[in-house]
């Protein structure tokens, strides 16, 4: 242990968490003072904050290096992960301009979870310790029950918030059970001197570590919505507020790969043939259940949830590649799916309407006739969850699959392969009803877009657009990062 | 005087651990469940302790610390959705709780 706790560099590493957790405190004591009066001015607050946030991960990223003696460490792969998530913070903020002013909604607790959470996620992608990468869990996932049922007087918000908590607090029990068995079996819960211990000489007991492994991986399982962990996502994410709901199926998704892919790419490489079954069997049934699951629906933000499974098993399955190629499609595909999904989830909030009552496929009969934009943005936004090419989900699965053939994954990749097909009917289906019925009663009642929402679905579809044109410019640094994680 | 094994102390833990999983999956009101989670916490905490001790290490006693800390966070903010269900709902039984379904 140095002698001296902290530095300048350490703080300066830090700096995105730093900022978030400031103006989230910061936005707390400001409610009393400009309540109701411009309410606005919280989301203009934290979308400055978030940008901040970004300007302070690409400046740790000029000084990166380990910080705190090893805690953390600011890589280009934990800065990747870092913008990811704040980016995902600002177009949750955009559409919730409106959401929360027609639910009469509108306080800066909102927003300070918001940061409090992205915070969290910030930390998780950064840490390089197992109770830090705890720590941050926590501190993402506390902010996010309470965002779950933020709507407090909504029956199915209040149910949204119940599941999530339980059997979130759950899965972190599992995962730091893992914690406590390599802190015993290794003497460490540093990443990297944990793999240093189990490749060593006197290597700790298989047993041990074969169920800290396992887990760890029920814990995170649980936080990506893999299958046979992931019965909670469609009920949270149909009960949570839309713009909540996207936020959780981008954000703590996208901070919990991060973890996975550090702990399991990291420390647990050395015993990478024993868990790769695991991941295996968890990624095919990911991609069946959620695929299947979602043709089913009728619901729009309950398909979603179960499309967001569904991709989940995707990304497993370039975990399951146990390669550097597989960790930059990883990363590739979580960026991508970020954009689409969230963009997707902008469109449902745009059209619920007070209460959140139109929230059925069925509504969004006829949006091609009335709001030719927003059925356009949802077009390429469903377009590229399909794998089309010149979006950004076609390289995202091109990748993946990819990573998985060059690891001679064949069946999963064929299996994979088939899923995507099964997956196109039922975003096609929506495609169906914005173009090819007359317009509903949701679609009739639905008010012309905002300055918040039209940017809400235009970044995002740019951003898709951008990384199925010019895939180079992120993969590049995906690849160059990955290879970091070793 | 014989000390008690490191084992003993591992074992109550698993068993605390197991125990908790099994409340939680079994009882069926939101407290219990709840306080089941509570119980894995603490199993794990032990562990922690026990290591620590079993390592000559002081770091595990850190981390008990940090996991008291962050489930009383997560107490605090369990405590406040449950007494929100119970508003809503006027139940605390949990098969209740189930207004979702296609």
């Amino acid at each position: 242990m140095p002698a001296s706790f902290t530095s300048a560099a350490d703080l300066i590493r830090l700096l995105p968490e730093i900022i978030l957790t400031v103006m989230g405190t910061f936005l707390m004591v400001l409610d009393p003072i400009l309540h109701k009066r411009s309410s606005r001015a919280f989301g203009h607050l934290s979308i400055l904050a978030l940008a901040g946030g970004i300007g302070g991960s690409v400046y740790a990223y000029a000084h990166a290096g380990p910080a705190f003696g090893g805690m953390l460490m600011v890589d280009g792969f934990a800065t990747f992960f870092r913008v990811l998530v704040m980016v995902v913070g600002i177009l949750t903020v955009l559409p919730s301009y409106r959401f929360l002013n027609r639910q009469d909604a509108e306080t800066s607790e909102y927003h300070a979870l918001l940061l409090f959470s992205i915070a969290g996620q910030c930390l998780m992608a950064a840490a390089n310790e197992l109770i830090i990468v705890f720590i941050g869990l926590e501190i993402s996932s506390i902010a996010s029950y309470v965002l779950a049922g933020y709507l407090r007087d909504d029956k199915r918000a209040n149910e949204a918030s119940l599941k999530y908590f339980l059997l979130g607090s759950f899965a972190t029990a599992f995962f730091l059970y893992g914690v406590a068995l390599i802190y015993g079996s290794t003497g460490s819960v540093n990443l990297i001197a944990v793999r240093a211990a189990i490749s060593g000489q006197n290597a700790p007991e298989p047993v041990f570590l074969g169920l800290a492994a396992a887990l760890m991986f029920v814990g995170l399982g649980f936080k990506v919505s893999a299958a046979p962990f992931q019965i909670w996502a469609p009920d949270v994410y149909q009960g949570a507020p839309t713009p909540v709901a996207a936020f959780l199926s981008a954000g703590p998704k996208a901070a919990a790969f991060a973890v996975f892919l550090r702990i399991f790419m990291t420390a647990f490489e050395p015993i990478g043939g024993g868990w790769e079954p695991l991941v295996w069997i968890s990624a095919l049934l990911s991609m069946t259940i959620g695929n299947f699951a979602a043709l089913l629906q009728s619901n729009v933000k309950r398909m979603l949830a179960y499309s967001s499974i569904a991709h989940a098993g995707y990304v497993l399955v370039a975990l399951t590649a146990r390669s550097e190629t597989g960790t930059a499609a990883a990363m590739f595909y979580l960026a991508a799916y970020a954009l689409m999904n969230i963009g997707a989830f902008a469109v449902v909030s745009h059209l619920s309407g007070r209460g959140e009552r139109y929230q059925n496929i069925d509504d969004l009969a006829g949006l091609g006739q009335k709001q030719p934009l927003t059925a356009a943005m949802l077009a390429i936004f469903l377009l590229s969850l399909i794998g089309v090419p010149l979006t950004g989900g076609f390289f995202g699965k091109f990748y993946i699959f990819k990573a998985a053939l060059d690891s001679h994954l064949y069946w999963l990749a064929v299996l994979g392969l088939l899923n995507s097909a099964v997956a196109a009917y039922y975003y096609l289906r929506i495609l169906v009803m914005m173009y090819m019925h007359e317009p509903g009663e949701a679609v009739e009642a639905v008010e012309p877009l905002s300055l918040g929402l039209r940017a809400a679905l235009i970044l995002p579809a740019m951003g898709t657009l951008f990384l199925g044109i010019f895939p180079a410019w992120v993969l590049d640094f995906a690849g160059k990062s990955a290879a970091l994680v070793k | 005087m014989t000390e008690v094994p490191i084992s003993w102390f591992l074992t109550l833990s698993a068993v605390l651990f197991v125990l908790g999983v099994a409340g939680f999956l079994f009882r069926r009101n939101i407290i219990t469940v709840f306080m089941s989670i509570e119980l894995m916490l603490n199993a794990v905490n032990l562990t922690f302790i026990t290591f620590s001790y079993q390592l000559k290490r002081v770091n595990g006693h850190l981390f008990a610390f940090f996991v008291m800390v962050v489930a009383a966070a997560e107490a605090a903010v369990g405590l406040a959705i449950i007494l929100t269900i119970f508003k809503n709902r006027g139940t605390l039984n949990i098969d209740d709780v189930d207004s979702m379904k296609n």
